[in-house]
């Protein structure tokens, strides 16, 4: 299974993320996006007209949206990560992988014009995003008063991962996450999980490192 | 501006890619003044009110000056060395001074807290004795003889080496450094970090290289050192004070190491203090 990839991109990670966690090998193309624009140029645009990135294929498949590419992963290696096929469950997860894109749009937009240096209105894009993860913190205080630390089940699921990144990496777009005690909490859930990779700007979890003398096998992922 | 930021205003920067100039231009900012970057042949650099600034087109970057440089742009002689990748990383933009960005640069100490498992790592903290000095003749800050372990030194590295390093700062907020080539031991990689001040506390930051690597796809080598750098933004937002302090009383700031210590000594001798602060006594 090859993916079109690039090492900055939140969209691209989750998809890295969602293959570590469900045990699936992936054939990394890295792509330049930056600075060589080269998600715009011919053979990349003829796999997607959209120019963006990450590209998944596998055989005659070829996806251009994160979300389904998580779907997809999950249903073939660990359908765990879709709930357990409820109707009110399958549908939360469809809310937010549906609701995913507004983050890139949002927080990758501010993030993209603050570091990368890229066009874009950065207050606007900042305030979008401060309304996304109003959001996202209010549903999570929601699950938590019902004692579930995730966003659509009682475990994690393709949900989570779909919105983990781009919330995560909020500071590089000049957003605090310091207001969103739920979001920050969720987050060390999913750093947790076994098989957690990192990307630059989200990092494991040091604080977990083993104490000297414990016995147990740590989680320092 | 303050007038005690003047010496800087006479040096070069880079505003640009060469190679990527939208054909509308750049629009961007340099220490606090607006200005334009246009492609064509030449390319021109034009500020408020349409003067055209003084342009150099070296190393991959378009470099312009809002005074009147009295010397051309520093030399990188292996950058015309034949058989180097010269790579063109991309910005980075940091809200931090341009300068702190220069000097975590220079800090080789950072590494196995904040490339952990790349650049360094526990319990190899430990970087030993080296020698640094102001080069009167250049005027140029070098330090020399610096060795550390490194569990991947490079994108082409297959394991850990005790790496050599030398810096060299030839610019207020530009950094050269050589490191061992793991392709061709006895041959130095360059690293740069070339810096443009857009105010004094947010800089756009062009990593460039010339290395020796015939193997490793350009984009690797460029996605490499993107993530490395973008582990030091994160240092580097967080710092306080935001500016760099210049103790204009004291010669040696305490807790700081060799080359900051020369770095700072040197900003302070020529009165580089866009992007400082002077602390009183
Ligand atoms: N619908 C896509 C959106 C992905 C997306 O926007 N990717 C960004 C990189 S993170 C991209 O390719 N941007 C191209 C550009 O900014 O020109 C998905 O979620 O898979
Ligand atoms: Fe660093």
């Amino acid at each position: 299974m090859i993916l079109y990839d690039y090492i900055l991109s939140p969209d691209a990670y989750k998809v890295r993320l969602m293959a570590a966690l469900a045990g699936v090998k992936l054939d990394l193309r890295a792509v330049d996006v930056h600075p060589g624009r080269e998600h715009e140029s011919e053979p990349l645009r003829a796999l997607n007209p959209a120019g963006s990135i990450p590209i998944l294929i596998d055989g005659d498949l070829i996806l251009t949206e994160s979300a389904a590419m998580l779907v997809y992963l999950a249903r073939l290696a660990a359908p765990e990560w879709l709930g357990d096929g409820d109707a009110a469950g399958g549908a939360r997860i469809q809310q937010w992988l549906s609701f995913s894109p507004r983050l890139t749009d949002h927080l990758g937009g501010a993030r993209a014009t603050e570091m990368l240096a890229e066009p874009g209105d950065l207050p606007a894009l900042q305030q979008a995003g401060i309304i996304d993860l109003r959001q996202l913190e209010a549903a999570l205080i929601e699950r938590r008063i019902e004692g579930q630390c995730f966003l659509a089940a009682d475990r994690p699921t393709v949900a989570d991962i779909a919105c983990f990144p781009y919330a995560a990496l909020a500071p590089d777009g000049g957003v605090s996450l310091d207001p969103y005690p739920s979001i920050r909490l969720w987050m060390r859930a999913i750093r947790m999980l076994p098989g957690f990779i990192e990307m630059p700007g989200i990092h494991r979890l040091h604080e977990l490192k083993p104490e000297p003398l414990s016995t147990e096998t740590p989680e320092t992922v | 501006m303050t007038t005690s930021s003047q010496p800087m205003i006479d040096q070069w920067y880079p505003v640009a890619l060469a190679s990527q100039l939208p054909p509308e231009g750049r629009a961007t900012q340099l220490m606090g003044a607006p200005i334009v970057v246009l492609p064509g042949e030449p390319i021109r650099v034009v500020a408020g009110g349409g003067r055209d600034l003084p342009v150099t087109v070296r190393y991959g970057h378009v470099w312009t000056s809002l005074g009147e440089p009295s010397k051309e742009l520093f030399d990188i002689p292996e950058a015309d060395q034949p058989g180097r990748r010269l790579v063109e990383v991309g910005v980075v933009r940091v809200r931090c001074s341009p300068l702190r960005a220069v000097e975590n640069f220079l800090d080789i100490a950072h590494f196995p807290f904040v490339h952990t498992d790349i650049l360094g790592a526990e319990p190899h903290t430990e970087v030993g004795k080296y020698d640094v000095e102001i080069r009167e003749e250049e005027d140029e800050v070098w330090a020399t003889k610096v060795q550390f372990y490194q569990p991947q030194a490079a994108k082409s590295a297959t394991g850990g080496i005790t790496t050599d390093y030398m810096y060299r700062v030839p610019a207020p907020t530009s950094s050269v450094l050589y490191k061992t080539c793991p392709a061709r031991p006895g041959d130095w990689d360059v690293i740069t970090l070339f810096v443009q001040p857009l105010t004094e506390e947010l800089c756009d930051v062009w990593p460039w290289m010339a290395l020796f690597d015939d193997e490793t796809p350009t984009t690797d080598l460029i996605h490499f050192q993107q993530m490395i750098f973008l582990q030091d933004r994160s240092i580097l937002e967080n710092q306080i004070p935001r500016l760099l302090p210049l103790d204009p009383g004291r010669e040696i700031p305490t807790r700081a190491d060799l080359t900051s210590v020369a770095y700072r000594r040197w900003l302070k001798r020529h009165l580089f203090t866009y992007g400082a602060q002077l602390v009183a006594q």
